[in-house]
């Protein structure tokens, strides 16, 4: 096991990342930030608790969306469903699609179908925690990442959070 | 997240936690149908016949929409105008279907058990639509669903069901979901209509008098009049039940506090309830229709996870 960001490493990619959305879009009346579930939405929170802190009192438009109905291997085996919660339009906002790791690049390609369900955005962007690059097996990038990593198949990526797992750190297993 | 049945064929083979996975998913569902775009791709490979040998229209139209919502290839069969009134058997009609690569069958037969016994020698994963005078088990879950979206949640809560029990399926499946959930039941209605050991058999009470069942409850589960399963005279006339049984709005302004009226339709209006009871704020009889479509989506998305074309 081996850890790729401490907690306090963490909390400052985070911010970084934070910084960086607000920095791309001052005109945040138009971007909606949607998290993906489940271990999405850790990551989201947090992105969303800092850029709110920054433009306080006003606040973000928040989203979270459950990609389940979209997975391309979603008849393989039967994949616990979670909340989608878009009480919003997206019609002609900027959307950034909020993930932990992007691996393969599937869920994103699932989630930008199920996005769709909920209008036409002006644009969509993505925003990773953790990059496991050259993993792709279908070709979709990251407009901001945390911190990008070379891994192999048989490796893990684990990010913990204090409200699941009780500290906060991410790790290659 | 896994259901312990291949099928559905009532609500008595299920156990409680197979329900709460059902209306737990109809919630991920009916958050689906409020977007812009009311469809997912789900089931895009999966293809399902809907058998209708009794007719229909909510359970039908139903069905229908949560498997399109769902994206599944849907084939409609109704007994009239089918080889079925040139006398072919329904063992045979549904192999004949199964022949062209159907995955799942939803049913409704006049027949009780016609789903068991197809279920006993096809392959396809079945779903019970209504059969006979034995379960019809998504109209019980929707039920359930929609008392859940209106009181939180059933245990504890107490229903009434009233009317003609002894020729519901609908109560049957009601009140194997009910107890199964930790809900009280009883049930109410002429006593010619109340099959006699009902008591012993599920340990319900049984209540002749309207407005005790109903100061009793704090859902109103009101069944429909069978006239169409009815070869004997139960009662002397509908004037007569209605007197008797028929909710209204002035029985239930009467009562100590509000409750939930519920209806699985159609409503014979002046019959079992009146127009100013079933189209009041009391009532969430459109409320179930809507939730039925949910509830139809997640049983048909957890039972295609048994369907394997992979």
């Amino acid at each position: 096991m081996k850890t790729i960001l401490t907690e306090k490493e963490l909390a400052i990619t985070i911010q970084r990342l934070s910084h960086q959305l607000l920095e791309n879009h001052l005109a945040y009346d138009d971007l909606a930030i949607i998290g993906i579930q489940p271990r999405g939405i850790f990551f989201s929170n947090r992105i969303v608790q800092q850029i709110n802190q920054q433009i306080a009192p006003e606040k973000i438009t928040y989203g979270k969306l459950d990609i389940t109905f979209y997975r391309d291997d979603v008849r393989q085996g039967l994949h616990t469903l979670n909340q989608t919660d878009i009480p919003f339009s997206i019609e002609k906002k900027t959307v950034i699609l909020v993930d932990d790791v992007l691996y393969t690049g599937r869920t994103v390609r699932a989630a930008m179908d199920a996005l769709l369900a909920f209008g036409r955005p002006a644009k969509v962007e993505l925003c990773i925690l953790i990059d496991r690059r050259f993993s792709r097996e279908v070709p979709i990038q990251a407009d901001y990442a945390g911190r990008s990593i070379d891994t192999i198949i048989t490796q893990k990526v684990k990010v913990l959070w204090k409200e699941r797992d009780g500290k906060e750190e991410v790790v290659l297993l | 997240m896994q259901l312990s049945t291949k099928h559905l064929l009532g609500i008595r083979d299920l156990q409680a936690s197979d329900i709460q996975t059902i209306l737990d998913t109809a919630t991920q569902f009916k958050e689906v149908l409020q977007r812009p775009i009311k469809k997912v791709p789900t089931l895009r490979d999966v293809t399902i016949v809907n058998l209708f040998y009794e007719n229909s229209t909510r359970t039908r139209i139903s069905f229908e929409l949560a498997e399109k919502r769902l994206s599944a290839d849907t084939i409609n069969f109704t007994a009239s105008g089918s080889s079925v009134s040139k006398g072919e058997s329904l063992l045979d009609t549904v192999n004949n279907i199964l022949s062209m690569k159907v995955d799942m069958v939803v049913m409704r037969h006049s027949a009780s058990g016609a789903p068991h016994f197809l279920a006993k020698h096809i392959p396809a994963a079945i779903i019970n639509a209504g059969d006979g005078i034995n379960e019809h088990p998504t109209q019980a879950l929707l039920d359930a669903f929609s008392i859940r979206e209106k009181l939180g949640s059933l245990e504890g809560k107490k229903v009434a069901i009233i009317g003609d029990i002894m020729h519901s399926r609908v109560a049957l499946s009601n009140i194997y979901l009910l107890k199964k959930m930790g809900a009280e039941v009883m049930v109410a209605g002429p006593p010619t209509l109340i099959p006699v050991h009902i008591t012993e058999a599920f340990g319900i009470p049984v209540e002749y008098n309207l407005r005790k069942a109903l100061e009793w409850c704090d859902v109103a589960n009101v069944l429909r009049i069978q006239l169409e399963r009815q070869n004997q005279v139960l009662f002397s006339s509908l004037r007569e039940y209605s007197l008797a049984y028929g909710i209204n709005r002035k029985l239930l302004d009467g009562l100590s506090k509000e409750i939930v009226i519920m209806h699985p339709g159609p409503i014979n209006r002046g019959v079992e309830l009146d127009s100013d009871a079933a189209d009041s704020k009391q009532s969430i009889i459109l409320q179930q229709v809507e939730n039925g479509v949910a509830v139809r989506m997640a049983v048909l998305y957890l039972l295609a996870g048994k369907v394997s074309n992979l």
